[in-house]
């Protein structure tokens, strides 16, 4: 059965996920890619305020497709983690407690959201028209001028997620392969 | 001599823009259902499931399979006794692709300089391969290519000395270097032989096939069907999170090659290998 969540959710909630559990997220995200993650950091350098609250913060990494006519949002499938983790763990630092994306992470991620509190979740790559369905209402917030690549809230229904890194470090990539290579 | 119309192409490629973008080729779309069926993780089967559902979403509401609707490469066989009025072919197939990338709400992905990145806004340039051939015909193939995929392909400059045992260890090197960033099931397009460059075109064309294709050369056939079974068996399974389901197919292309080397490229194809052909 699938887990539903709230999002966003606290670093208890975050803790208490594990690695392989399947969950439908509802309530709100922000989507952010590399330039937005770059910006924010650059941004809170220069002293000026941050764009979004940060504590309990679920940030999606993806770049949505423009919406057509009568569509919410376009096709909204995750991109690749690897790129935000270089900005990650300030993130977490500052109160980030969900990331959801695609793709490997890299050992100081890992660290951080042990340190923190964070869980690492992954929505299917490529499956960007499903997605959009789960998503019911779109707004930019910030940094417009970057496009696809700005900072959007989304309320999501039914947003279907795995528990891919949990807070302890137990990682799907590695168990999974583990239990099916030949 | 035949004559074609810049128009006539433009009105072409803008619409293979769109219906690349929105409509899986059956071939791929079998071979995902059928991996399904075959998937013996749990969350893989419910992972090439929601694939399958996906691209039926996108099929229905005339709606992108995947946000990232890709550089827009082409692959174009032109004839030689076809005359191509009213303008340059190149233009009229950016002009194909500007119109498409707008109207069908495709997003825009290409940057103009690399290092300093700005949108170009209309997805243009696109990347075209010419190739000159007798007749009459243009042939015109768009194969819509995503970041992700991408960005986890590979050339080897390999030594003749390492021989097939050499490729196909790079290969798996390559895929599970590749593992869960390129949005798995991949068909893993692999070029050897020809130079530095022409490795890496034969790796984006074996990406074109139909999927339920085999190399001519019965050698290279059986090669194919080693490395999907081998790739396989490395248990990174749909969007690796463990699962035997890690390649829906093996394409591989050669060309003959200096006598000093032996060019490797593999370039991955994620589940959304898209492409649409057709002919003027
Ligand atoms: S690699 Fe393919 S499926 Fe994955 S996000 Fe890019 S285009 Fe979409």
């Amino acid at each position: 059965m699938d887990k539903i969540i709230n999002v966003p959710i606290n670093k208890e909630e975050a803790r208490s996920l594990v690695a392989g559990e399947k969950l439908l997220l509802n309530g709100v995200i922000y989507t952010a890619r590399d330039a937005a993650h770059k910006r924010m950091i650059e941004d809170y350098k220069e002293g000026k305020p941050l764009p979004v609250e940060m504590s309990n913060l679920a940030i999606y990494y993806a770049g949505p497709a423009p919406a057509k006519p009568g569509q919410v949002i376009g096709s909204c499938g995750p991109t690749t983690s690897g790129r935000m983790d270089l900005y990650a763990p300030q993130l977490m630092e500052w109160g980030q407690t969900m990331m959801i994306g695609k793709g490997l992470r890299n050992k100081a991620v890992i660290d951080a959201m042990k340190e923190y509190g964070a869980v690492y979740v992954t929505a299917i790559g490529g499956a960007g028209a499903l997605l959009s369905k789960c998503v019911t209402e779109m707004s930019c917030i910030a940094y417009e001028d970057l496009g696809a690549e700005a900072i959007y809230k989304l309320t999501v229904k039914d947003f279907p997620v795995i528990v891919t890194i949990d807070s302890q470090g137990n990682n799907l990539y590695d168990t999974g392969k583990k239990e099916y290579s030949k | 001599m035949k004559i074609v119309h810049f128009s006539e192409i433009v009105k072409a490629v803008k619409t293979m823009c769109i219906e690349a973008n929105y409509y899986l080729p059956e071939d791929i779309y079998d071979a995902l259902k059928q991996s399904e069926r075959l998937e013996e993780s749990p969350i893989g089967k419910d992972i090439l499931k929601d694939i399958c559902i996906n691209a039926d979403i996108a099929k229905e509401d005339h709606i992108p399979i995947c946000q990232d609707t890709g550089t827009a490469v082409f692959f174009v066989k032109l004839g030689q006794e076809v005359y191509i009025e009213g303008g340059l072919l190149e233009e009229a197939i950016n002009e194909g692709v500007r119109q498409g990338y707008e109207e069908g709400h495709l997003r825009k992905s290409i940057v103009e300089n690399p290092l300093y990145r700005k949108n170009t806004g209309d997805n243009t340039p696109a990347i075209i391969h010419y190739e000159i051939i007798a007749g009459e015909n243009l042939e015109i193939l768009i194969a819509p290519k995503g970041g992700g995929s991408e960005n986890m392909s590979k050339v080897y400059m390999l030594t003749p000395s390492q021989g097939i045992e050499g490729v196909k260890k790079a290969v798996l090197e390559a895929v599970s270097f590749a593992g869960p960033n390129a949005c798995l099931p991949v068909v893993v397009g692999i070029g050897i032989g020809g130079n530095f460059e022409k490795c890496a075109l034969l790796a984006k064309k074996a990406l074109t096939r139909d999927i339920e294709s085999s190399n001519e050369d019965m050698r290279m056939a059986q090669l194919e069907k080693e490395l999907l079974k081998e790739i396989n068996n490395l248990g990174i399974g749909p969007q690796g999170l463990g699962g035997t389901t890690t390649a829906l197919a093996v394409h591989i292309e050669t060309y003959p090659c200096h006598i000093a080397s032996m060019p490797l490229a593999i370039n991955m194809g994620c589940h959304v290998n898209r492409h649409k052909q057709v002919r003027l």
